[in-house]
């Protein structure tokens, strides 16, 4: 990989996407070995820096940089120097001090990966800043989708849910259309960016808007759910629970309207009967253990291609 | 870099009757006993695909295959000028206590062979490891030597040996460049 960083998908080339899909798809098999372990990132240090509640993401990092031999810290705001009051820039100036080869960071604000890059020597991964971009989720998703799918293009993919507050869905958006596939963003319209159709610059007409579940899932052959974000909500969005999940949770009556072999989706964690109904998320069409399971692959690719060959 | 033909090592003919003596001698060194062909990616593959053809045919019975990719096992690889493409692994799935034939098309410092064998080690213990290359061109950087041998030549290290086979390179041929 060219670049020193990934922070997000909208500046990758569908070559780079395709580069790091093929790679993960090579380093799936270590995963499946006796000895899940290579030695190829020895020596190497993997700094997950996350000032916000994770499990998935951070685990899997985790396990990606150790499957490759990589020494991996994790240092998590609550008990690092940041509860101290130290600024951002102040801790991560000194993480590159302690010769950190790649720092992974998830913030709360859009753009404190970038901030953090340009001020290490560090390569930066970009794993969730604020509603931007979640990059490394929407490769994984790519990832299963492709296996799942066998292509990337010409997919009618409904991304459902809080799109507002959701970086998954924007680095979905940018991915899907980069590979010419029609992307139907579905939301209330309390829940809907007012910049919706600014959000990819080319391949606009790839991506779509709508209020209507029905109209989303209408010969959809990827559901994608989202999570809503009750924590970023500062104010009320819609009525009641039960409401929302009337018209925006994913029942197996909606589903209905989708392909037949249609896959479901969720990028997790679950709010069981507000996005999602249980029979569904558990269901024969429900693709989301698959998605984590790429996850570790998608971050082993990652690191491989930013620490494996010559860089700097 | 460009390279120039010093001269051809093997005809097509030559290529095809190579693959077959050593599937030969490897049969009968091996006593009858089942081996497992590793081909090193990318030539190895198609190399030991013939060979466990060939084996099929004379013994009866195919011999299991795999593919090995060595780059996650390089010793060089955060020195290397341009990142490798990170081809496909696939190990049979019990493979202790067998004997075990790496494949690959030129052996030259040793190190690729050396990756091979650290990669091995993490999907258990081999009764045997055993090498089978087509070309040995000596200049070996590791103490490594090879069990099966197409042709053993005397190269300078300014040439390179291409092994050409047609489900990589359209064309079964080897042949000795010169780098100008």
């Amino acid at each position: 990989m060219k670049r020193k960083d990934l922070l997000g998908i909208q500046e990758l080339t569908q070559e780079e996407i395709l580069e790091i899909l093929d790679t993960a798809e090579t380093l799936q098999e270590i995963s499946t070995r006796p000895i899940k372990k290579v030695p190829t990132l020895r020596g190497k240090t993997v700094i997950n820096l996350f000032f916000e509640a994770s499990t998935r993401t951070r685990t899997s990092f985790e396990i990606a940089g150790k499957r490759l031999s990589a020494d991996v810290v994790n240092v998590s705001a609550s008990t690092s120097s940041v509860s101290k009051g130290e600024t951002l820039i102040d801790t991560a100036k000194t993480l590159d001090a302690m010769a950190a080869d790649c720092v992974v960071i998830r913030h709360s604000s859009s753009g404190a990966p970038h901030t953090i890059a340009r001020l290490t020597k560090a390569r930066v991964i970009n794993a969730g800043d604020g509603a931007h971009e979640h990059p490394t989720q929407a490769l994984l998703d790519a990832l299963t989708i492709r296996q799942r799918k066998g292509r990337l293009n010409g997919l009618k993919v409904a991304i459902v849910g809080d799109i507002a507050h959701s970086r998954v869905a924007r680095s979905n958006a940018h991915l899907l259309t980069k590979c010419g596939s029609h992307v139907w963003l579905c939301s209330a319209p309390t829940l809907m960016p007012v910049g919706w159709h600014e959000l990819v610059k080319e391949n606009c007409e790839f991506l779509h808007r709508t209020h209507s579940m029905e109209e989303a899932l209408e010969g959809a052959d990827v559901v994608m759910m989202l999570r809503v974000q009750f924590e970023r909500m500062d104010e009320s969005f819609f009525p009641s629970v039960r409401e929302y999940f009337r018209y925006y949770g994913l029942t197996r009556a909606k589903v209905e309207r989708a392909k037949p072999e249609a896959i479901i989706m969720h990028p997790g964690p679950m709010n069981r009967g507000v996005e999602i109904a249980t029979d569904v998320a558990d269901g024969p069409f429900s693709v989301i253990l698959d998605q984590v399971s790429a996850g570790v692959a998608v971050r082993m690719a990652i690191l491989f291609l930013m620490l494996g060959g010559q860089s700097s | 870099m460009a390279l120039k033909l010093s001269y051809q090592l093997m005809t097509a003919g030559e290529v095809r009757g190579t693959l077959e003596t050593l599937a030969d001698q490897i049969v009968s060194v091996n006593g009858g006993r089942q081996v497992v062909l590793l081909g090193i990616q990318r030539r190895g593959i198609p190399m030991a695909q013939r060979m466990a053809g060939h084996i099929g045919v004379k013994t009866g019975q195919q011999p299991q295959m795999g593919m090995l990719d060595i780059n996650l096992y390089r010793d060089d690889l955060t020195k290397v000028a341009t990142q490798p493409v990170v081809h496909r692994t696939e190990i049979p799935a019990d493979i202790d206590d067998k004997d075990v034939i790496l494949v690959d098309d030129v052996l030259y410092t040793g190190r690729t062979v050396g990756a091979a064998l650290r990669a091995l080690i993490d999907f258990g213990r081999m009764r045997t490891i055993q090498l089978a290359v087509f070309v040995d061109r000596g200049h070996r950087e590791m103490p490594i030597e090879a069990n099966f041998i197409g042709r053993k030549i005397t190269t300078k290290d300014t040439e390179v040996v291409e092994v050409r086979l047609t489900e990589i390179d359209g064309e079964d041929a080897i042949y000795v460049m010169e780098k100008t």
